[in-house]
This record gives structure tokens, sequence and C-alpha cells, in this order.
């Protein structure tokens, strides 16, 4: 009796099914997973995969151009110039990989100077730094990307550091975000009170516990880097031919859209898989290191 | 709410002050800066390039350059495009209106279609729709644009023969539902990403909002669901979405870029493209700068708009 008195009261801030709880988590696990495992399968692929290849990725083979893929010896088919599909896309994966992951670095380095910074002294160096990157995050960062490209010249180096330099932004205001909060916290004052000095703090009191959130924003800068070298490579101001990335091997697919689709199959299923991967990775990340989960 | 507004328009002019120092440093510290353009024609001397210098004013102090740049912005003259000595704002103005139309395009069916999975999401949450929805948007989110507009292109052009590849009508048929036709695929292709960030964010907003008190009440008055969810739920869901749609407007713009590419549409992001192609600075400055002032102006507009449905904003 007492008890459907209480479900009379309470009928719908009901928990979740515990049979659909353990799917979610499950389901969560498994993305991660499956992303965890694509990220290492993608990353030998493009280690080792060109060693796979009978063919050099510049290789011209004239007589076999435009080969559909699954018929002959390039497995993959080849390009406009006979180039061999497999080859390229190993060879551009490597490219593509590369760069992203190290656009990554570089921005998480940067947002979390910047954020630990403007977090840490918290009155007017903060409200600047965080107003910069308000500003900076008015323009659309690939029209930002592509003015900057227009002013360099395009390599793999400065392409990445125009990509990190544009994706920095949102490591610093969740780095800010956190640092502010345990900057108010017991332990950052006795950490002061002892006369600790504002590096020592900053680096070994405070950073230490915004690892979990820089690590999650890592593993989803990497995603968006990576689209992002996609995008710039494409529209042909990113990674320059002959070198190959996922990006600049679809800049020409449009063309030949009627006669060799595959051309333009192959780099953006690759592209889709490193980033969603990436992103499945992040986010399931995220929940794992969520601690308020267990309490939902 | 006169303080509120006032608070919000002040802030929104620092930003555009700071907006216009990033645009200009832009400009300015690029190797070679403004002048790059000139030392690569033929038969261009040092002194030449010197004399050009002092005619653009550039041997003055930065700070005196930086602030006639920006009253000239303020004042509307952005300088003329290198191309056709056309002013940069009239350039900008002439293909606005077709990159407006697919993001507005875009919205709308973002709005619906994300709306009501996000919605059905929060309702049955947990369900293997719910499941389905995320991880579909995660996926959505993965997919490059100009990727997915060739796979649209090949599907819907070249295998089906339903939609135009590309243009915004065809030439000599200027009726409505041409215009409608050539939009179809561009918009969707643009709404894609959008879709999912409105699912998602209009799922979360809605969670928010069925388990809060008013909405028990409404549930112990006896209402019907479908009165609850529609008149008192999503009602006030609906007002983190404004928010949502201003913070959008980057997203919308580097998306209607690549687009604009992939269906040959004739809007600001080609232009911009185009621009860059011919090093035509100006515009490529312009449209750099048009595009931040965009974003400001869509995120003030979007909380005004916000302070004016909600009430209880009012009260800060």
């Amino acid at each position: 009796m007492a008890q459907a008195a209480a479900a009379a009261i309470e009928p719908v801030v009901l928990p979740p099914p515990t049979r659909h709880r353990a799917l979610r988590r499950f389901l969560r696990h498994r993305l991660a997973v499956f992303g965890l495992v694509t990220i290492v399968l993608l990353v030998l692929l493009s280690a080792f995969g060109p060693h796979l290849v009978p063919y050099d990725q510049l290789f011209i083979d004239i007589r076999n151009r435009f080969a559909p893929p699954f018929v002959s010896a390039h497995i993959l088919g080849t390009d406009p110039l006979g180039r061999d599909h497999a080859a390229r896309l190993f060879h551009a994966g490597r490219i593509s990989l590369t760069v992203g992951f190290l656009a990554m670095m570089i921005s998480i380095v940067i947002g979390t100077v910047v954020g630990a910074v403007a977090g840490f002294y918290g009155r007017w160096v903060g409200a600047v730094l965080m107003r910069i990157v308000d500003a900076i995050l008015c323009f659309p960062s690939v029209f930002l990307l592509l003015a900057l490209a227009a002013f360099i010249k395009p390599n793999v180096l400065t392409i990445t550091l125009i990509i990190a330099a544009t994706s920095w932004m949102e490591v610093a205001r969740v780095v800010q975000n956190q640092i502010r909060s345990l900057r108010e916290r017991d332990f950052t004052v006795a950490a002061e009170m002892i006369g600790a000095s504002d590096t020592a703090i900053i680096f070994r009191e405070l950073l230490p516990n915004v690892i979990g959130p820089i690590v999650v924003a890592a593993t989803l800068t990497v995603a968006r880097a990576i689209l992002m070298e996609s995008y710039i490579s494409f529209l042909g101001y990113g990674i320059q031919p002959p070198m190959a990335s996922w990006g600049n091997m679809l800049n020409n697919a449009q063309q030949y859209l009627t006669s060799a689709p595959w051309l333009a199959i192959f780099p953006g299923v690759m592209i889709t898989l490193a980033v969603a991967s990436f992103n499945f990775v992040g986010d399931g990340l995220r929940d794992a290191l969520d601690d308020r989960l267990d309490a939902q | 709410m006169g303080r509120y507004l006032l608070g919000r328009l002040g802030q929104n002019l620092v930003l555009l002050w700071l907006v216009s120092m990033i645009g200009f440093g832009v400009l300015y510290l690029a190797p070679g800066g403004p002048l790059s353009q000139f030392a690569l024609v033929p038969g261009m001397s040092q002194e030449d390039i010197a004399r050009i210098a002092v005619q653009m004013g550039l041997d003055r102090p930065l700070p005196v350059q930086y602030w006639e740049w920006f009253t000239r912005l303020l004042g509307g003259d952005w300088g003329r495009s290198y191309r056709d000595s056309q002013p940069v704002l009239h350039v900008i103005g002439s293909h606005l209106w077709a990159t407006l139309e697919l993001m507005i395009a875009a919205t709308l069916i973002a709005v619906l279609l994300g709306g009501w999975i996000g919605v059905m999401g929060a309702i049955r949450r947990y369900s293997f729709f719910d499941y389905l929805a995320t991880i579909g948007a995660m996926i959505a989110l993965s997919i490059p644009t100009f990727w997915f507009g060739l796979v649209t292109i090949y599907v819907f052009s070249v295998k089906l023969g339903w939609l135009p590849p590309g243009n915004r009508y065809t030439v000599g048929d200027g009726s409505f539902l041409n215009y409608l036709h050539h939009l179809i695929a561009p918009a969707l292709v643009l709404a894609l990403v959008e879709v999912a960030i409105w699912s998602r964010y209009m799922r979360a907003a809605m969670l928010d909002v069925i388990n809060q008190d008013f909405i028990r009440t409404a549930r112990a008055k006896g209402l019907p669901e479908r009165q609850i969810l529609l008149r008192h739920a999503l009602r006030n869901a609906l007002i983190p979405m404004i928010t949502l749609a201003g913070l959008q407007i980057p997203t919308l713009l580097g998306g209607a870029l690549v687009t604009e590419t992939v269906f040959t549409w004739p809007g600001m992001g080609r232009l911009f493209l185009d621009s860059l192609g011919y090093r035509d600075y100006p515009v490529v400055m312009g449209i750099l700068m048009f595009t931040a002032v965009m974003v400001l102006v869509g995120n003030l507009l979007a909380d005004l708009l916000c302070a004016v449905v909600d009430p209880r904003i009012r009260l800060d």
C-alpha cells in the first residue's frame, strides 16, 4: 500500500530501466572500442599498407588509367594518371593522421597554457584572454583557415600549424573553466599558504586535476583537425599534390563522378571512419570520466 | 531589461573591436602583407613598390594605419576589389543572398527534422530510436560536408537524375519551382551537420524541461500527455534553441563555403575561394570581416530575442 502511494507521487522521474541502462553503457563502450580498434587499424594500414601494395604511390601506369576496383592487380583501382589508388590511400593516411595528431598536440599546449593562465589570474588577464578567445571564435574556422593558408607556402608543417592556430580555443575554454573553479578549493589555498609559486600551483596542483577534460578535448580535436585538413586540401589550399592526403585525393574526384565514382568513395570513407572513430572514443572517454553518470 | 540589453551591446562592441584587430593582424602580419601581390607583377622595381607603399599609407605607424582602416570599415568603405574595381561591400552584397538562402533552408530543415528527432529521443529516452539518433548524429558530424555533397550528386543527379547537380537555376528558366528544385540538394547537404547538432541540443533541452516540477504539476492536474509535451514542455525547451540558432552561424557559413563549391552555387563562400585564387585580398579580408560581423550580430540578435521571449531573463 505504501509502495503504491510512493509510486503515485513519483511517476515521472523513474530511473531508466536497468536493461536499457546496461544497453546504453554497453553501446557506448562498444562504440568507443570500435573507434579505438579502427584508429589502430588505420594507423597500421597507413604505416605498413604501402609495403603491401605492389605499386608505388607515384608510379604512373598509363595503360591502366581509370581501372575499376577489385578486378585487376590494382586492388582499389587507379586514378586518372594510372596511379594505384590503394597505395595513394595509405600514403594519404600517413599525412592526414600525422597532421591530425600534430595539430592536436600543438593546440592542446596552446589551449592549456592560455586556459590555465586565464583561469588562474582571474580578473583582468583572464577576462582579456577569454575575450580574445571569443573574438577568434567569431571567425568561421574554414574562412580563417583559408585566409591564413593563402598567405603561406603550404606543406605538412605549415598546414599543421594553421590548423592548430584555429583549434585551440575550445580547449582554452574547457581548461579555464576548470581551473577557475579549482582555484577556490582548499588544496589550492593551502598550497598558496605554504608559499608555492604560481607555476608550481598551476602545474603540480591544478593541471593534474584537469587531465580528464583535456584528454577528452584532445581526442575530439584530432577528429576536428583531420576534418579541417580534408576541407582545405579538398579546396586546394592544404596538402599539395603529388603528395596525397585524404582531402586532396577528392579534389579531382568531382569531374570523374560519372566515369570513375570509386575515386570519390574510398577517401571519403577513410575520412569519415577516422573522424567518427575519434569522436566515438572522445564520447566514450567523456562518459567514463564523468562521475555524475553513476548518480543518474 | 534595459540594463541587460545595454550590457550585451557593450560586450559585443568590445568583441567587434577585438575582431577588427584580429582581422587587421591577419592582413598585415602575413608574410608580404598587402604589398605581396605587387611584388609578383613582372617589371616591378623596389622603388615602385616603395612608392605604392607610401601611396597606400603603409609607411605610417601601425596604430595609425589600423585606426584609419577601422574608421573606414565603420564608414562602409571596405576598399575595392583588385579584380574589377567594384567596392568590396557591393561585391559581397551581390553574393550574400545566395548564401543566406542556403543557410535559411538548411536551418529550417534542421529545426524541423532535428527538432523532431530530439523531442522523440527525449520522450522515448533510451529507446532503440534514441540510440539510433545518438549514433546517427555522431556519424553525421564526422562526414566531411564536401564528400556528402559528392555522394548526393552521384546518387540523386548522376544515378537517379532527380535533382540538378549544381547551379542556382536553369538559365532561361527563372521560375520559383526551378529555384526550389536547385535548392533541395545543397540545402540537404548543408543541413546534415545541422540536423545532428539540433537533435542533440533539442533532446538535452527537452530532458531538462521534462524533469522540472511544473511538468509534474501538469501531469498531476491530469492534462493529456500530448498537451503537456507540446504546450508546456516544448515551448520552454525551445527557448535555449534561439541561442543555438545564433551559435550555429559560424558552422553554417563554413559549411556553406564547401557546399557552394561542390554545387557551383554563386554565394559568398565561392566568392571567397575565387578571390583567394585571384589573390584579391580586399575581397578576401572583406568577407572574413563580414562573416565575423555576421556571427557577432547573429549572437546578439539571439540574445535579445531570448530576453524578449523568456521573462525570467529580464529579472537579472
